[in-house]
């Protein structure tokens, strides 16, 4: 079995990644896009970590622990967004949030 | 002391966090993918504690999987009406969504494909006892100094401090 790397870590976080691109990008439910941002801002601490181990010290697990704080006050504030949202206009598409098209 | 079983740890591991990952931006119902959002955390963390990181292991378990998630579960609880669930999933723009998407991702490949070389082959046994103490010297410092990280965790403090404000006035009714 060929020893794990490096690499191999970088290869998954950029799969979670991209995963979480196509959820932002395509889905309509709110709160789903709002977790496929979840989805990468995991996808960045792994890589970050990952490096962290690769250079031996501990800058990128702290980094890391920041990401994480900040995903949980990003989190909060986005969801409070969507509900106060969802208290005037009764949706959770976002192809029915278009208050501000021309 | 060698760790045991190590490969076949990080594949089951891996292949679970991807799995889980596709079940989150693909099922109908949000309940759904919440769910399967609690296993990708899940999977990341033990990636974390393969990666000799049990401090980043914990904070993922008890903020992300913990609270992050809960929030996720109640906000879908108070906004997500039935008839959401039995709709289409995906939105107007979702072939320029996926256009963009596969484009990062012949990007990464690209990427991985030209720089294989500049990542070692090995990775270096760390110990994991002093991992805490060792963070805990960079957030907040050894006796007589201050740490590398104050600021920015003060900072941070502060950023949730703005953040609760933020959720709490955004869900009243009447400011």
């Amino acid at each position: 079995m060929v020893p794990i790397t490096t690499f191999h870590y970088l290869v998954v976080a950029a799969a979670l990644f991209v995963l979480g691109v196509i959820g932002v990008l395509t889905r309509r439910n709110v709160v789903i896009v709002l977790m496929s941002i979840e989805l990468i801002l995991n996808a960045v601490n792994l890589n970050l970590v990952a490096f962290s181990r690769m250079w031996g010290n501990l800058h990128g697990q702290v980094f890391s622990i920041f990401v994480t704080v900040d995903a949980a006050a990003e989190a909060a504030v986005g969801l409070g967004i969507l509900i106060a949202f969802f208290r005037n206009k009764e949706t959770i598409n976002v192809d029915e949030i278009d208050l501000l098209k021309w | 002391m060698a760790p045991v079983a190590t490969p076949w740890f990080f594949y089951v591991l891996a292949g679970l966090a991807v799995a889980s990952g596709v079940a989150v931006i693909t099922r109908r119902n949000a309940v759904h993918s919440a769910l399967a959002l609690i296993v990708t955390l899940l999977s990341v963390a033990g990636l974390y504690l393969m990666l000799y990181a049990p401090f980043v292991f914990a904070v993922q378990l008890f903020v992300y999987a913990g609270g992050i998630m809960l929030l996720f579960l109640f906000v879908i609880m108070l906004v997500n009406i039935e008839r959401s669930s039995k709709e289409r999933r995906f939105n107007r723009m979702w072939p320029a969504g996926l256009v963009a998407a596969c484009a990062l991702m012949a990007l990464f490949i690209s990427a991985f494909v030209k720089g294989r070389t500049l990542f070692p082959d090995r990775m270096i046994l760390l110990p994991e006892s002093s991992n805490t103490q060792q963070i805990a010297g960079l957030l907040y410092g050894e006796p007589g100094r201050i740490g590398q990280y104050t600021f920015a965790f003060e900072i941070a403090s502060l950023l949730l401090l703005v953040a609760i404000l933020g959720a709490v006035i955004m869900t009243k009714k009447k400011i």
